[in-house]
Order: structure tokens, then sequence, then C-alpha cells
């Protein structure tokens, strides 16, 4: 379980981009982290991995405060999908292997090489295997990158921006994929999304950024006509659909 | 019963075979490269030695070599030309895999010695040397004498080398750089450095302008074997360095971000990954010259031939780096014989047009 209390950072001194966020991953759940371009979205999700060091508040990994927890060790229980992630001449299957590097003592063991193995069965990428990642098109190489965070088999996983640059079939695909993997190994996820109706679809509770502070925190219910207006300025309204809201702007 | 786990599972698994089995044969296949270059390497360097004025066929220097033939090839081969073999296996060895290692690190296919002010660096630090403070420039100068230790120079050299990259790893501990910066920083400093080199050779004498000029063009026959051991010394401990650090390359290819994530401290990576490529670099520029190319053609090539694993991709591309200087000190020998060209030049024009080669002709990427 991964939780920020009251967490604050600024780039430039003296214009804090997060003021104070308050969010929990929890196991089982899948939070999308929602807001405008520049409110600290991404900004919160480094945070919430260790990669910048919040001016105050803190991150807790399971009660104990995250910048304490080695490196190595919080490999094991947080994985990140970045949102800049390069293609390189690696094959799929190094490039997946390479997810155990927390777990590898020097070289890949039996254990490490089934894992992968499972994982790119799972995730239908056993024919892709041993092709260059640089050959592969925009939502196979997304599905490469998740499957190197699932054999990281850690407890808490964190997604900057998944769905980036990819056509609706695959945004839903790698969110499917995601879920299910949350549901499978009671997960704690957290994704920044920019689309809030794949948000609505996929995840079950939502955390609103604006202005470096929380507008709204909790399940579906939060996404409402004025959460809209407020934190995206955009008039819509709110519609049932076989049981699921789905936002619709005006 | 034995209870199930994930490997049992995934051995069970029916219809095609598993991903990994695959897998193990496309790994063989990549060992079985990175054997064939190194057998390939020795080919070329036992053929290297058939190279001289003393006419040596391929059986005189195998037989030399295991201690048989008559003593003069025995001499000829272990006194003179070994370690000239041996100073291009060992260089090429070391400048490829620092060129492996500043790629990688920097996230930069144009980063190697050149372009970080490490060759500027060391014609400074040896013109500084030659003619600032009297050394020896080259020993195989003809006509220029000086008195003092040759060693002068190569200490100078190897200073200078150094003084770029610490300045570099100086700045990015000061301030947080991007790699970006970090390796524009360092063309500002080989600008600095050859502003430098040129002022001082303003106000030279015409012989100390030759021999520094003379030193630059790079020359393997200049080292003996106590200069080999420090040479061969410093590209082992690189060479342990790169290979303990072979998963952190691999991970820091697919972005800062993603690195981190997998447990990897990235700045501490880069920048005694740069320190160390730097090092191995510097150690063989200052006993042998400027040699270019080798350290950003070698993993280029290799890059598309095996990928950008680094398990295979730094072990290829250092027998890579190793065939190209042999080759081209074969070219450099062989050219216009007895004359022998000078290697830095060589090295350009052997590696540029493979290089250029390659990228025309889209070898995948």
């Amino acid at each position: 379980m991964l939780e920020a209390k009251e967490v604050a950072y600024s780039y430039v001194k003296g214009r804090p981009i997060l003021k104070s966020v308050s969010a929990l991953v929890e196991p089982g759940s899948f939070l999308a982290i929602l807001g405008v371009n520049g409110c600290g979205k991404s900004t919160l999700m480094a945070c919430l991995d260790d990669a910048l060091k919040p001016d105050s508040g803190i991150v807790l990994l399971d009660g104990a405060a995250l910048s304490q927890v080695p490196r190595g060790h919080r490999a094991k229980k947080i994985a990140l999908v970045a949102q800049h992630s390069h293609a390189n001449r690696l094959t799929v299957y190094d490039a997946v292997l390479l997810g155990r590097k927390p777990h590898m003592q020097g070289a890949p063991s039996e254990e490490d090489h089934a894992v992968v193995s499972k994982v790119l069965s799972d995730l239908g990428l056993s024919d892709f295997a041993l092709r260059y990642i640089d050959e592969l098109s925009g939502g196979e190489y997304q599905k490469v990158v998740l499957a190197r965070a699932f054999v990281q088999q850690t407890d808490v996983l964190l997604l900057d921006e998944p769905t980036n640059n990819l056509d609706p079939a695959n945004q839903q695909e790698v969110m499917r994929v995601v879920r299910e993997e949350v549901d499978a190994r009671n997960l704690a996820a957290a994704a920044v999304l920019h689309d809030v109706n794949l948000a609505l679809r996929w995840c079950d509770r939502f955390l609103m950024l604006k202005d470096g502070l929380v507008e709204a925190l909790g399940g579906s219910e939060v996404i409402t006509e004025s959460s809209m207006l407020s934190v995206y300025n955009m008039e819509s309204d709110i519609i049932e659909y076989n049981g699921r809201r789905i936002v619709v702007p005006r | 019963m034995e209870p199930e786990t994930l490997v049992s599972r995934t051995k069970r698994m029916p219809g095609k075979r598993s991903p990994h089995c695959e897998y193990r044969r496309y790994a063989r296949h990549k060992r079985a490269i990175v054997v064939a270059l190194a057998v390939l390497v020795a080919g070329v360097a036992t053929l290297s030695m058939t190279i001289g004025s003393a006419d040596l066929s391929v059986v005189d220097v195998v037989l030399a070599l295991f201690g048989g033939g008559d003593e003069y090839d025995r001499i000829v081969v272990w006194n003179l030309r070994m370690p000239r073999v041996l100073t291009a296996l060992v260089g090429g060895v070391a400048l490829a895999m620092a060129g492996c290692a500043f790629q990688s690190t920097l996230r930069n296919p144009l980063a190697s010695a050149s372009t970080l002010g490490i060759s500027q660096g060391a014609a400074f630090g040896a013109s500084v040397a030659i003619i600032l403070l009297g050394a020896n420039g080259a020993a195989a100068y003809e006509g220029v004498q000086f008195s003092s230790n040759p060693y002068v120079t190569v200490v100078c050299a190897f200073l200078g080398a150094m003084a770029s990259t610490l300045v570099v790893l100086g700045l990015s501990r000061l301030r947080e750089m991007t790699p970006e910066s970090i390796v524009l920083a360092g063309v500002a400093l080989s600008a600095l450095f050859a502003g430098g080199t040129t002022m001082i050779q303003y106000f030279a004498e015409d012989s100390q302008v030759a021999a520094v000029v003379f030193w630059t063009f790079g020359d393997l026959s200049r080292v003996s074997y106590r200069e080999l051991a420090i040479m061969g010394c410093v590209t082992a401990v690189s060479a342990v360095f790169f290979f303990l650090n072979r998963w952190n390359y691999n991970a820091m290819e697919s972005g800062e971000a993603a690195a981190h994530g997998l447990g990897v401290n990235v700045r501490s990576v880069r920048l005694a990954g740069m320190f160390v490529a730097a090092a191995a670099a510097a150690s063989i520029i200052a006993f042998c010259g400027i040699i270019n190319f080798v350290g950003l053609v070698a993993p280029h090539v290799m890059r598309r031939f095996i990928g950008s694993d680094y398990r295979y991709l730094l072990p290829a591309s250092a027998f890579a780096g190793a065939g190209l200087l042999l080759v081209s000190d074969i070219v450099a020998h062989a050219v216009v014989a007895p004359l022998i060209l000078p290697i830095g030049a060589i090295t350009s024009f052997v590696g540029a047009p493979m290089f250029l080669y390659l990228l025309f002709k889209g070898v995948s990427r």
C-alpha cells in the first residue's frame, strides 16, 4: 500500500506545483489521477515512485517512509510504467526480462525466465518474443512495457499516461490488461490519465487535482458536472449507460 | 504430489514451445556470434604479425608463438610485433567499450572520446608536455630529441584527457545536467582544449610543433610490454566494471524514469560509467596518441548486428574495436610499405565507409 500524506513539491522556489496532496493507493483498487495539463499529476506520480523528494509531507510504503526504503527493495514493491519509455534494440523477451532485474542475483534464474514466459503468454506476446521492440506498433510496445512492470511482481503499479499516443482500441486493451492484473493479484494501481471516460470504464477510484490541491477524491460519484467544470473548466453532462457513468461534453 | 510452481506451470504449457525455449536458442546464437568475433580477431591478430619488414609467413608466426621456429622469428614475433598487436587488441577493446558505455550512460549515439573532449584534452596535455615542459613527444619521431622523461607526455596527456571529463562531471554534480547538456558541455570543452593547443603551438618552435603533430597521429609501435601492462590493467578493471553494470545499462536504454523504476541509481551509474570510460579511453590515448572513430563505430556496427543488449553488445563491441584497430594497423603498414601511415587516420578511413554503408543499407534501424 502506498500513501501520500500532504505532499508538496515545487520545481521553482515559491511556485509549488503540488501544495498539499494526500492520496491512498490501496490493494485491489485502481486509482485514476486526473486534472488539466501541468496540474502536477506526473509530479505526484514521481513523488509516489521516489523519483522526486517532496518539499514537505511524506510518502509511505506499507507504513514506512518511502525515501528510507533502499532502491532495490523499492523496485520489488513498486513498478512504474513511465510516460517516456524509449524503444531500443532489445528483443521483446529481453525487454520484459529486464523487469526481473530487481530480483536477479547476477544472471537471470529459471524462475525469472518462467515468470517472463508466463506474462508473455498471458499478454499474447509470445509470438513477438524475439522481435526487436523498436519494430513493434505503439500498442504492442505499450504491452511490452506493461509486461515488464508485471514481471517485477510488485504490490504497487504506477502508470504515467499509459495510453498516450494509442488508438482507442489499444487504449481499452491496455487498461483492460491492467484492470485484470489488479483484480487477479490484488494489486494497488494508480494511473495518470487524460481521458475521463477511459478512467470511468476501468478505474474504481478517482483523484482530481487542481492548483496543486485535491479537488475531489473517491469513487465514480466524484465525477460530476460541477467537478468537471471546476477541474477542466468544461461544461458537460454525466449520463448513465449500461450502469456506467459517462462524461458527455456539452 | 509436488506443489505447483510457476516454473512447472510454464514448462507444461501446451501447444507451441514456451518463449523461454525459443529464447534459449536465440541466446546461444548471440553467444556464438561473440565467440566467432573473438576467433576472427585472433585470426586477424595472427595475420597482423606477418606484416613488417622481416618476411614471416603465418606458419612462421604460429611456430614462433608456441616456441618453435628459428631464433630470429621468435625475436621478431615476441619482441617487435607482439607488443604492437597486443596494443591494438587492448586499445581497440578499451576504446570500443568506453564508447559503448558513453553511448549508454548519456543516451547519445554520438557520445565518444572525441565528442566529449577526451581526445582534445589529451592533445592539449601532450602539447603542454612537449612544448612547455620539453618532454619527448614521440620516441619514433626522427630529428626531434628532448632530454626529459617520455612519461611526462603520457602523464600530461592522461591528465588532459581526464580534465575534460572531470570538469563535465563536476558541473553535473553542481547542477542537475541532462545527458544532452553533458554532451554539449563536452563539445564546448573540446573546442576550448583545441583552442588551447593551437595557442601553445603558435608560440612553439617548428620542431616542437612537428613533435606534437606526430604525437596526435597515433602510433601503436610506441608501446612496450611495461606500458602495455598498465593499459591492460586499466582495460581489465574497466571491463569488469562495465560487465557488472550491464543490466543497469540495459535499463538506462529504456529511459531514466524506467531505469529508476527498476531500482537503478541513474545519476551514480551515469557519473561512474563516464569516469571509468574516460579513464579507459584516456589510458589508451595517452600511450598511443589520438585514435579516432573506434569508440564510435564499433558499438554502432555491433548494435545493428547484435542489438542493444549490453550482455552481448559490450563483448561484441570490444572484439569489433580490437578487429578494427588490427585491420587499420595492417592497412597502415601495407599501403605504402615500408612507410607506416598514421593509425588515427586509418581507423577513420576503415571505419567511416563501413559505418556509412550500414547507415544507408538500413540494417533494421
